[in-house]
Order: C-alpha cells, then structure tokens, then sequence
C-alpha cells in the first residue's frame, strides 16, 4: 500500500458520498412525478416520448404486468439489437466495412450464436463482449446497438428498483407504478444528462469522438499502425453510468483512447457508482426513514473498501515468481512497481486495482487492466465480488434489489431472533416472500456452479460445432488453479450480470456464448422477476407501527449482521469453487511455483 | 398485447433518441468544442501524422526510448491486433516467467551500462498493448543507451525526460509517467536543431 | 342466598413474566416416553414421511447411498472399508437422532393426551326431560339436553349451569386441585365434561356434542398428529430447503472441479462419493433440519402446559408479536370483586335509609357487589334480609347500557348504579341532587373506589363506596411488558377519575374508561388501523366480537361459549393475567428457532475448515495450510466433523424441547445477546467440539 493509492481511495470515497445524497433525492422526486430543476428542459422530451409511444403514466400497473411489461421490452430490444447486428453490413456510418465483403484482414464475423450472445449479453445490462469492438462493429452499430441497450437495459432495471421500493411504501393495494413511466424517466431525467456532461468531459480529457474511418499512420519508425476511430465518448460515459459496461475497444477502459488520463479513470469510476449508491439514498428517502438508505450504503462500502484495500495492498506486493526472477516490485524510485502485468502505467496497481473492485462490486464488468494477470488475492476478492450477486452497490437498480434480497433474508433469521415474526420497514416478511428470495439466490448462485461444472465435464467431437477443441478447458490460457479462476469468473461474471472476464479464456465458441448467455438471462431475470413478485405482494399487506418490539434495520448491529449474512452465504456456497482457484494459486504462487 | 406495442414503439423511439440523437449532437459539439481530442489527440510531425499522443507505437532502435512489452498483434502496439491487446497471463503461468526472463535478458543485452534492477513496468505488457507511457525509472535505465546512440551526455538526455515527465494528476491521482512518443519527437527535434 | 366465591387460581410468581412451569409440566427425559420415542424413530425413517422434511431426507439418501459404498467396500475388502461403514453409521444416526426428537416432542404431548383421555371413561349422565329424569350414556347426550349432576358425579359434558351452584374440581382439565365455584348466572356459568362436582348440585344445558367437547379438543391438540405447519415454520422450511440446495449444487459440482484440478496438478485423487456425501450432509441445516418440527410441538405443548388451549401455532405465534395488550381491569389487574365499605347519606338522609334501599335494590343482584352491599347492612345497621314476595316487588336487572339496577316496589323506584347514570334518573324523575353528592361521588373516585349512587324517583340518597384492590405484582409485570415494546391498556366500566386512579396505582400505559362492548371493539380498531397487533381477553356473550376482532383474543375458560368460540385460545384457569405468559411462550417459540437456525448456520464454518484440506490436501499439498484445527488425517477430519453434526442434534434436544431461555429486553439488546451466544457461539464451538472428536478417534483407532 502506497500513501497516494490509500488517498485516491479516500478520495473517491469521499466524492462517493459526496454526490450520493444529491443525485438519490434529485432521483427520489423523479420517480415520485415532482418537478426539479431540469424538468423545464427535459419534460417536453419526456412527454413526447409518451406520446410517441403511446403511453400513459397515469395507469397503474400489477406486478405480473409490470413484469411481463419488462419482459417484452426486453425481448423487443433483444430482436433489434440481433438485426443490427447481423445485418450491420446494411447500415450506415461503417467506414471499414464490417459485416460486408470488404471487411478488413482479422475482422471478426458475427456468427449468430455471437449475435445471440452479444444481444442478450447487452440486453441483461451485463456487456459480456466475446468479440473486439474495434475488429466486429462499425459505429451504427456500436451507438444505436451498443449504446442504446445500456440506456434502455439500465432504465428497466431502475424501474424495477423503484417498483420493490414502492412494495414498501404502499398498503392494501397490490400496484407498483407503471413500468413505461418509470423506464423513461429513468432514461431522460437521469440517465441521459449525466451521460451528456460526462460525454462532454471525458472528450475534453482525449477520449475520441467523431465519425470518421480508421486512420493509417507511418510511425516514427516506419512502421504502419492503424488508428482506430469511433464516437467513443458518448459510448463511454453511458457504458459506466448504466453498470452496462461494455467498451467500444476491446481493450475497454485500459485502452488510451477510452481512459487516457488519471483524472478520466476517477471520473469513470464515479459514474459506475453514482446510480448504485445514490439509488440507496432514494430509498431511505422514499421509505421515509433515511437511516434505512444510509445503512445500506455503509454496509456496501464496508464490504467495498475491505475489498479496495486488499486487492491493492496484494497487487503492491507484487507476483513473488517474477521478483525472484529479478523484477522490482518496490513502488517509489520513479516506478509504480508491483504486478504491473496487465496495467496500464498512467494508472499504475493502485488504480488499476481500485477500479477493478469498483467494477466488480458494481456489475458494471468495465476493466482498465487485465483482471486475468491480477494476483490470486487479486482475483480472489474480484471473484468474491462477483458471487455476492451484486450487492456491493451492484448494477444501477438491481444492486438495490439484490441488496434488499439479503436484507430480507438477515431480517428473516433476526427478526425470529427477538421472538418476532419477521418484519421489515413494517411489511411482513413471511412465506411468499423468502419463496421468491430463496429461488433468486439458488438460481443465480446454481447457474455459475452447474455451468462451470459442466464446462470441466463436457467433450465434444473434433470440429464440432460446439467448440473448435474437444475439451473446453483448452480454451483457457492459464493452466491448473489459475484456469479454474478464468472459467468459474467467466460464469459469475454472466451470473451476476457484470461482463468482467479473466480475458485468457477464449469464449467466443457456441458453446460459451449459449451457456454464458443462458447464465445472463438467469442471472437478470431471476432476480428481477421475484423482485416484482415481492413488490406485488408488500403492497397488498398492511404497514404495521414500530414499537420497542420492532428490531431496529439500521446502525451498526443490524450492519455488522447484513454483512456477516452476505458474507457467509457467499462463503458458504463458493468456499469448495474458491479453494481450487484462487486460494490454492495463492498458496502456490508463494511457494514460487509456476504452472505450465 | 397491447403492452407489446408500447414495447416495440419505446424501443424504436428510445434507439433514435439515445443511439442517433445523443452521440450525434455529442460528436458535432465534441467536434466542435474539442476537435484535437475528438480526433484522436493526433501527433503531427512536419505535417505528417506519426501517430496518436495516446496510443504508444514500437520503438526497437537504440536512439529510441523503447516502450513497454506489447502483447497487441504480433509485433506489439497492433491497434486493431483481432486477439486483442492483453497477454492474459495468471502470475503463476510458467509462458509469463519465461517470456519476462527473455525480455531481462535483451534489456540487459542492450543497456548494459544499466546495472540497477529493472523496472516492474518494462517487463510487463499492459492490458491495452497499446500503453503509451511508461515510469521515469524505466526511462532512466534506458537514458545511457539512448545517449551514447545520439552522442549526447546523459544530462542532456535526463533533462529531456524531465521535461516530459508527467507527474500525478493533481498530485495524487495516478502514477507519474513518460510519454515515449512525445520524449522521442523531443529527441528527434534537439537532434534536429544541432 | 349467600355466596362466597373463591378468587381463581393465579400464577405462582407475579413478579415475572418468563414463563415458569405449568401446573402439569413434566421432567424432560421421561424414561417411558423416551423408550417410545427411540422405537419411533426408527419408524419415522419411512421415506414418505422424511420427504416432508426436505434436509433429512437429503440425509436420508446420503446414508442410503453410503450403505451401498459400504456394502460395495467391504465386499471389495478395500482399506477404506473401515472408514465408509463409520460414515454410514454416524449418516444413519443423524437421521435417526432427529427423528428422536421429534418423536420426543411428540411422545410428551401423547403422554399429556393419555392422561386426558383416561378422565373420558364410560359417564353417565342423568338427563332430564319433560320433568323426569333417566340415566344415559354420556355419549347419548346432544347439544340442548339438560342434565343434573349431583354431589361426587362427574359432569358428562360441555355445558352452562343454568341453575343451582356447586363446588367443581376441575383438576382432569387444568391440573389444579383446588375446587372452584360453577353457579348459575354471571359470568362463571361454563362447565366442562370431565370435571367432577364435589359439593350440591347442578343443572346443566348440555351445549356440545360429543367428541366436540374442550376435552376432544385439547388431545388432538397435544397429541399433534394433524398438526398444520404455521406460516412462520413453513417460511423458515422454505428458506432451509433453499440453502440444502445450493449446498447440494456446490458439492455436486465440487466434483468435475476436484477432477480437474487433479489432472492439473498431477498429483492426489478427487474426492470419493462417501466423502462428498459427508460433506454435503455437514453443511445442510441438519441441526435445525431435524429440530424444526421439535421446536414447534413442544412449544404447543408447553403453552398446553400453562393450562391455556390455543386454537392454532398460529395463534402462538401471533401472541409473540403482539403490540397492545388490552387488559380488563376486574379480576384482571384487581382481585375480582369490589366489596362495600361504607354508606355515604347525602342531602339529610339517614345512614340507615340508605341502607336500607341499598340493600333492597341489592336483594336479586346476582353479582358480588351486591351481595356485599347486602351483607354491609346487614352488618352495620342490621337489616335482616327479607322475604321480597310479599311486597310484590319487580327487580329490575342491570344492564351494560344503563348501568344501574334496582326494585320496584310498594310505590318506590329505588335505583342504584353509575353516577351520571342515577343522577339522569333523578333528573328524570323532576328531583335535583345536592352538590355534596359529586362532591362525595368525585372524592370516593379519586381515591380509587367506585361510588354506586342510590336513589329512591326524585330523592337522591347517597352513595355505596366499593373499593377494589389492585393485584401483588402487576406493576412489575407492567414494566417488563414496557420493555419488550408491549402497551397496556386498562378497560373498565368505572368512570374516569376512578380509572385514572387505578391505571396509575397498577402501572398501564392507558386506560379506557366507562367502556361499553362497542368501546371496546372501537378501540381494538383504531389500533389495529395504527398498524398494531392486539391482544385481549374476555368471557362474556358481548365480548365475543372484540374477541373476534383482536388479533390474539383470549377467553376465559369460565366464560361463555360464545367467547370461547370467538377468541382463538381459551385459558382453562380463566386468569386474564395468563395472556401475559402467553405472549412470552410466543416469544420463545420463534426465538427459538431463529436461534437454532443460526447457530446450525454458523457451524458451517469449522466443518468447511475440517473437511475441505482433507479433501484437497493430496491434490495441492499446500492446502494443509486450511487445517487450522490440526486434524491428524484427511479420514478423522471428515469422520470428526461428521459425528459432530450428528451429535449436536442430540446435544441441543433440550434446548429444543425447553425452549431458548427468554428475558423481556427490548429488540436491540434481545438481537445483540442472541446473536453473541448463537452466532457468535455457533462459528466457536465446533472447533474444540471436531477436534475434540478427531483426537477420541485417534486414540480408539478408528480413523
């Protein structure tokens, strides 16, 4: 750990809560219909969006057709995200001709499963990319395929959020909002203005933006290097700001053009978690008990800069095999030092590993350096954050639900604890409810396990269609535990919708694409759905007062309990996968032995 | 349903709004406001674009700064290399070992009046491949070769790099740094103007 | 006729809410009910039956599947052989010890069912019909019949004294010995079949029919075999299956990952079947697994135990979460019958004028009260009780509307009842009442006496002082009721100065004043409408829509029928304070099983820590770094941490079946307390207890 690296965390943690009280009451009044100050800008667009589409936010809606209303935006962004992928040949502003004959040496076709991968991958806000976005797409593309699945993917996972926060608030109804209402404003009140200035800013700081076809340029040595080119900055910004994620190069927010500076990186990781946390702010506040918001917040930062300091603080230490081999890893005498592999210099371990924790505790799966070349330790709290199931703030709304998932199950066992019925925030906690949390958490959690069991245990014929190898384990580039950690991080990372990858596995084969897609639908749906059920269930039963009796939801000894809970089941579920991987690696890299 | 044609009419209107609307009006004001960075922050040398401030490029000669291990293409620095820009490498890989003792060795081989230890970042690729910075100690340990390549002092060579060394943002964010591209354009321009 | 009525029984200790032995407790490990508990536990390994408890019956199959591995070994004349067979067994035991206690549970409440159906021997009843009587089996007997039950014969049904007043022992039913009073009219008319008349005589309207009678009742409830799992409990099983799951699929794909890290290193083997077995059947919740339905039965039964019949689990549970308690203050909070103390003339009257219309108006109350006052005149001022026939005098009744009662007679219209209520009649009547009556009325009041005002037409004559006594104990129990978060309303027919007094002398948060039945019912709503749950007690027909209406409604046994149907449990002792026992039991029912559940939860922990480098130690040796405990083989480790998960069970039947010990703090030091001890406590103890375990093992040789 290094003085300046300890500081940029406190630095970032203090503008974290810095901007969490702001933007979650600005987004408190958006979903409750009240003006603020940019409804006299943006109010004509969101009417004409109403209008365009025919619909009226005054209806109330049931949770079985505010679900079915996300499935079928869903489904409908899905097919057109799919066209537009496979017939990008067809469509304009693609200066190097992907798609079509004339597509450059190297490029890589989208296959359909590729498609199919793609388009779901984006459409669960995971961004799961198993294609280089510079050698695939072309800028039609990338701004209204790309871009646009991370603004209408995030919008309904938001909506979702707001419809379990009104489970709460409301009795003896059984209405939940209205899901287009919701989604929209989600996208033009919130989503889209922080996008714009944070376009603005980061196109100041040398992330590209413009149309034009990739540059060929001669070296100072003579050499030929092409410039890719694209409207990056506009992409990047909601790429973070929609715990979407996925980057216009393949090389993500590690490559210059998308993260040039220090000051980008910082920026960059404030928006992957501005929505997440100020969501929790927007929940004490429309629960009207503030503390209920803030302990949630504390408990995500807690679990946040336990893991912050640990993946830096290992990442400084350095990989032991190659200090023996004569690397210097001590950080100060003009260096970073450290495990510099996969790192980018201008960021150096402690960013590099700071924003790697943000991105994995966030489901947002940006990366600014090789998560696959990070230390066991490393890997182990990026694993560990990602089979949590995005509690750790989490994907923009469904880290709110997921969160609130774990706080109902705490609130199970605690409630009985105090010889109570369980309750929370007066809501009855009771059969139906801990059916849908129960199915939540083994489907998201079974989905990684069973998925990646079965991707040791499969074999297929040489030149099936399946996978180009007989074994999917020859897709991996590192061998013995190290490989365990790139195919099980691979599955937590659809699982949890977060898009992250330990990039040495080759996943762009049918088989990958297919299961890792199936593990995204699960691991989007399966949270989203129940969370609704939920919501439609709180608000029919009745609010009940808090007495003495009541056990409180809030400060330390209800914190300490939801982070023991969110820890242990965890633990408990992934202890067997993690000791095999990271945690054997550990062991081994500091007997100083490498694997072949 | 009824709710299916919602769906189909917000996607369309949503895609136009957020997919052709937001980063056209973001690439005519970025155009507008910030052309040098829009277009890639772009270096031009008499004229003639070398390259881009941000994306590092090889440099194999000795009276260059050589840049970091690039795993991008197979040359290194490939911008639009198809198996992209990381090696991958887990640190228990023996490939990793073995490819960072070759690169010691070939360093020492060709800075031999460098005796300290070698810089993490020299031995490392980047995640991008495209890394086009790398730390003042690994720019000192190459500052003799470059030197004795240009027949220049030490001194001369040092200052350059001081002179092109940025430090951490604001003074705390990030790593201090030196553009390779821009500390050779450096060179190249003093060796000129003899 | 002259009445003395014995108050009801009471609770040992007043002081303290924590529920103390019922009057029918029994020792814990009785020895025949454990010999028909160990015998059921081996008939409760039917498949069918353990599929209704989804991590045992895991178990289940884990020990059926290491039976075969064993058979398989043994026939193989493998080394491991040894080590399978213990696996198999310790598997086999773990099924069979929480069937154990569950067939514990269930064994005392038969044991209590026994007992209740042995007082159900062959009755007769004298049944009496068009003014003869014929003897009939009491299993003849309809609901309407009337019956005569005579000096040292058992009542043959569930009924009402509609005439005649007699000595009860009630001790089949409520286990106290000490006789109660059953007598025609009022409030403590219910008799219950079974119960045996030990003075007088009685007539009963027979009101049940038979295998419908309280008696019927409260052996299906004990003997818990149609018990209905409560919503709470099937939450909780929905959550535990949940988890068997996940481990089920963590263990389960444990395995290609073994298999593949095996192939990777080189070296070792991937984990056998047995040893993937144990360590599944380690991590399931097979602690709370197997004492769920323990925890519940035995809570049933030790609210049984305190004499109170609950309609359902639920109801307990309800009690546990209550937030408002509703307390009626005669009887409940004051010994029941306020007697007469002294006559008050007013306007010029004479003390023994008024007397003498006091006891008058006071010859056909049925009530206590008046008998007092009747006793009080004639005590003090001599008036012998007279033969009212021959004045043709018209009685007229007290009703809760207009709270008065009195005679008519020789011309007069003598009333006596609540202030406000007589001082309208005299108004009525064109008198006026001198100011000294409030005066006295008002002074009476404040000191927490109830002034009867009498009154003959238009002449106001002064006022009886009733004094009621406020029970030993109940602001102790008031305080600890604050402190769990629980409010005490006081509900009374009294006026308010005289509430106030009495509400503030025992200790309640508040109290409803002059409450009529709709009162009542006005007040259970409007705070149910705040969101609380309510509790409260009751015995009259009028109580019986408030009954309905509260979420806990309890009725006293001697009560009416109708308040026995309304409410949903029925206290056999008819102690209104008893609520306060069953809100506790309710309490510690739940608590119970939250804290089984995290500590079966917490001891995940150690066993991971045991089994996991016995596992793994040959494939990546490094992993003996993970044997924190120092387990001396990868066999002993497993088989230690097997055999703990299986003895545990056993270990904590008691606590099970007792129940967690409770204490009325608020929730926070509640949570705290419970969570150091079960959580905390629960990642702790396995350690010593496996390694413990493991260090037996290699002194025996067994592993």
């Amino acid at each position: 750990m290094t003085w300046p690296a300890l500081g940029q965390l406190a630095i970032f943690v203090a503008m974290l809560v810095a901007i969490t009280r702001p933007l979650g009451a600005y987004m408190a009044a958006v979903y409750s219909g009240k003006r603020t100050f940019l409804s006299p800008a943006l109010s004509p667009l969101e009417r004409a969006i109403y209008r365009a589409c025919g619909i009226n936010p005054a209806i109330e809606q049931t949770w079985t057709s505010y679900a079915a209303a996300t499935l079928l935006f869903g489904l409908v962004n899905f097919a057109l995200f799919y066209v537009l992928l496979r017939l990008q040949g067809f469509l304009p502003w693609n200066p190097q001709g992907f798609g079509t004959a004339r597509a450059p040496a190297g490029s890589l076709p989208v296959t359909p499963d590729l498609a199919f991968n793609t388009a779901v991958s984006f459409m669960t806000n995971t961004s799961w990319q198993s294609y280089p976005g510079e050698m695939t797409l072309g800028y039609f593309a990338q701004m209204a395929g790309v871009g646009v699945q991370s603004f209408t993917s995030a919008a309904a996972g938001m909506a979702v959020a707001v419809a379990l926060i009104r489970g709460f608030i409301r009795e003896r109804t059984g209405f939940v909002g209205n899901f287009w209402a919701d989604m929209t404003r989600s996208a033009v009140y919130v989503l889209l203005p922080i996008s714009f200035v944070g376009a603005l800013f980061l196109c100041s700081q040398g992330v590209i933006q413009c149309l034009r076809p990739y540059l060929q340029v001669a070296t100072v040595e003579g050499a030929a290097q092409t410039l890719p080119m694209g409207p990056v900055a506009s992409q990047e910004s909601i790429k973070l700001l929609s715990s979407d994620g996925g980057g216009f190069f393949n090389a993500n927010s590690a490559h210059p053009f998308e993260n040039p500076t220090p000051l980008t990186n910082l920026l960059e990781m404030l928006l992957m978690l501005a929505v997440p946390a100020g969501m929790t702010y927007t929940f004490g506040r429309m629960v009207n008990d503030r503390r209920q918001g803030w302990t949630l917040f504390a408990v995500m930062l807690a679990l946040f800069g336990a893991g912050a300091l640990a993946v830096t603080w290992s990442e400084q230490a350095g990989n032991p095999i190659l200090s023996a081999a004569g690397v210097e890893h001590r950080p100060g005498l003009g260096q970073a030092g450290g495990n510099m592999e996969g790192k980018e210099t201008r960021f150096g371990v402690g960013a590099s590993a700071l924003f790697s924790v943000v991105s994995t505790a966030s489901a947002d799966g940006a990366v600014n350096s090789s998560h696959d070349s990070f230390t066991p330790a490393g890997g182990l709290v990026q694993l560990f954050n990602l089979t949590t199931g995005e509690v750790i703030f989490g994907g923009v709304g469904t880290g709110l639900v997921s969160m609130l998932f774990m706080v109902v199950v705490t609130v199970f066992i605690a409630g009985l604890l105090v010889g109570r019925t369980p309750e929370y925030l007066g809501k009855k906690v009771e059969a139906k409810e801990m059916k849908m949390v129960m199915l939540s958490l083994v489907a998201t959690s079974g989905v990684v396990l069973v998925l990646a069991g079965a991707a040791f245990l499969m074999r297929f014929d040489r030149g099936s269609y399946w996978n180009p190898t007989p074994a999917l384990t020859e897709n991996l580039t590192n061998h013995g535990a190290h490989g365990l950690s790139e195919l099980l991080y691979a599955n937590a990372s659809a699982a949890a919708t977060n898009g992250s990858a330990f990039g040495g596995l080759n996943a762009n084969t049918p088989w990958f694409n297919l299961t890792l897609g199936l593990a995204m639908l699960v691991g989007r749906f399966l949270v989203i759905v129940p969370a609704l059920a939920i919501a439609g269930c709180l608000t029919r039963k009745k609010r009940l007062a808090v007495t003495g009796g009541t056990m409180p939801t809030y400060g330390w000894l209800f914190g300490g309990l939801l982070v023991g809970t969110i820890v242990l089941v965890t633990a408990l579920t992934f202890l067997p996968a993690l000791a095999l991987g990271p945690i054997a690696e550990h062991y081994l890299m500091h007997l100083g032995i490498p694997v072949r | 349903m009824k709710q299916l044609m919602i769906a189909v009419r917000a996607t369309l209107v949503l895609a136009l709004v957020t997919g052709v609307a937001y980063p056209l009006l973001v690439t005519g004001l970025s155009q507008l406001i910030f052309p040098h960075q829009a277009n890639g922050s772009l270096a031009p040398v008499h004229g003639k674009i070398v390259g881009s401030e941000l994306i590092g490029q090889r440099f194999t000669k000795p009276q260059y700064f050589h840049g970091r291990p690039s795993a991008a293409g197979n040359d290194g620095y490939d911008a639009i290399a198809p198996g992209g820009g990381a090696s991958n490498y887990g640190p228990t890989n023996q490939k990793l070992v073995d490819r960072v003792q070759a690169d010691m060795k070939t360093f020492r081989a060709e800075n031999p009046t460098f005796t300290g230890p070698v810089p993490a970042d020299l031995l490392t690729t980047s995640g991008s491949g495209l890394d086009p910075d790398i730390s003042p100690a690994s720019a000192e340990a190459q500052a003799g070769r470059v030197a004795s390549a240009r027949g220049m002092t030490v001194e001369a060579v040092r200052q350059l790099i001081a002179a092109h060394t940025q430090g951490r943002q604001f003074g705390i964010l990030g790593e201090p740094r030196v553009n390779v591209l821009e500390l050779n354009l450096a060179l190249d321009q003093a060796a000129g103007a003899k | 006729m002259m009445a003395t009525t014995a108050t009801p029984p009471t609770s040992n200790d007043v002081t303290s809410i924590v529920p103390k032995k019922g009057a029918r407790a029994r020792p814990l490990f009785d020895p025949p009910i454990v010999k028909r508990a160990v015998g059921d536990s081996f008939l409760k390994l039917n498949p069918r039956l353990m599929m209704k408890n989804p991590v045992m019956f895991v178990v289940e199959v884990g020990a059926l599947m290491t039976t075969i591995l064993a058979v398989r070994d043994f026939a193989a004349g493998a080394a491991i052989a040894g080590f399978t067979f213990q696996i198999t067994l310790w598997l086999w035991f773990t099924v069979l010890f929480a069937n154990f206690a569950e067939a514990m549970a269930e064994g005392r409440g038969k044991a209590q069912a026994d007992t209740l159906r042995k007082t159900k021997t062959e009755t007769t009843a004298r049944r009496v019909r068009n003014g003869s009587a014929e003897i009939v089996a009491a299993t003849q007997l309809r609901s309407g019949d009337v019956v005569i039950v005579q000096l040292g014969e058992t009542i043959p049904g569930d009924g009402d004294v509609i005439e005649g007043i007699a000595s009860v022992d009630e001790s089949a039913i409520t286990g106290e010995s000490a006789p109660v009073i059953r007598e025609s009219g009022g409030d403590r008319s219910a008799v219950t079949g079974g119960t045996k008349v030990l003075s007088d005589w009685i007539r009963v309207k027979i009101t049940s029919n038979p295998g419908e009678t309280f008696l019927d009742r409260m052996i299906a409830l004990v003997e818990g075999a149609e018990r209905q799992k409560t919503p709470n409990e099937i939450a909780l099983n929905i959550v535990i299956a949940g988890l068997t799951l996940v481990f089920l699929l963590a263990v389960v794909t444990l395995y290609p990952f073994a298999v593949y890290s095996v192939a990777a290193s080189g070296s070792g083997t991937a984990p056998s079947v047995t040893v993937l077995i144990s360590l599944l059947v380690c991590l399931i919740p097979t602690t709370i697994g197997g004492l769920l339905s323990a925890i519940g039965i035995a809570g049933m039964d030790r609210v049984m135990q305190h004499n109170v019949l609950a309609m359902s689990g639920k109801a307990v549970e309800a009690a546990g979460d209550v937030n408002t308690l509703l307390l009626d203050k005669t009887g409940t909070i004051t010994l029941g019958n306020r007697q007469a103390v002294e006559f008050i003339p007013v306007g010029g009257v004479g003390e023994s004028e008024l007397a003498d219309a006091a006891q008058l108006s006071s010859l056909a109350d049925e009530t206590p009260e008046g008998r007092s006052i009747v006793v009080l005149a004639k005590q003090r001022y001599n008036i012998r009780g007279r033969e009212v026939a021959e004045h043709e005098a018209h009685f007229i009744p007290f009703t809760a509307q207009t709270r008065m009662s009195g005679v008519d007679l020789d011309g007069r219209r003598i009333r006596k009842g609540a202030t406000d209520s007589v001082v309208e009649f005299v108004h009525e009547h064109g008198g006026t009442v001198p100011t000294e009556l409030m005066d006295v009325t008002d002074r009476i009041s404040r000191s927490g006496g109830t002034p009867l005002v009498v009154a003959d037409r238009e002449r106001a004559l002064g006022v009886v002082h009733l004094k009621d006594v406020v029970k030993g104990g109940m602001r102790e129990r008031f305080e600890q009721l604050r402190a769990m978060g629980i409010r005490t309303i006081m509900i009374t027919g009294d006026n308010p100065l005289t509430a106030a007094a009495i509400a503030a002398e025992a200790g309640t948060d508040d109290f409803l004043a002059q409450a009529t039945p709709k009162d009542k019912m006005d007040l259970i709503k409007k705070e149910q409408a705040g969101g609380r749950l309510v509790a409260m007690t009751g015995d009259g027909t009028n109580d019986a829509p408030a009954l309905a209406q509260a979420d806990v409604g309890l009725a006293m046994n001697t009560g009416t029928m109708a308040a026995k149907e309304a409410g949903n449990m029925v206290d056999l002792d008819s102690n209104p304070t008893k609520l306060i026992e069953v809100v506790a039991i309710g309490k510690q029912l739940l608590m119970t099983r939250g804290a089984l559940t995290t500590f079966s939860i917490a001891n995940d922990i150690a066993k991971y820590f045991a089994i996991l480098p016995a596992m793994f130690m040959t494939t990546y040796p490094v992993m003996s770094k993970l044997n924190i405990m120092g387990l001396h083989s990868p066999t002993s480790a497993v088989l230690a941490a097997v055999i703990f998960n299986a003895l545990i069970i056993i270990v904590l039947i008691p606590l099970a079946l007792r129940g967690v010990k409770y204490r009325p703090m608020n929730a926070g030091a509640l949570l705290r307390r419970n969570l150091l001890i079960y959580g905390v406590g629960g990642v702790i103890a396995p350690f010593p207890g496996i390694w413990a375990i493991d260090r037996l093992l290699g002194l025996l040789g067994l592993a």
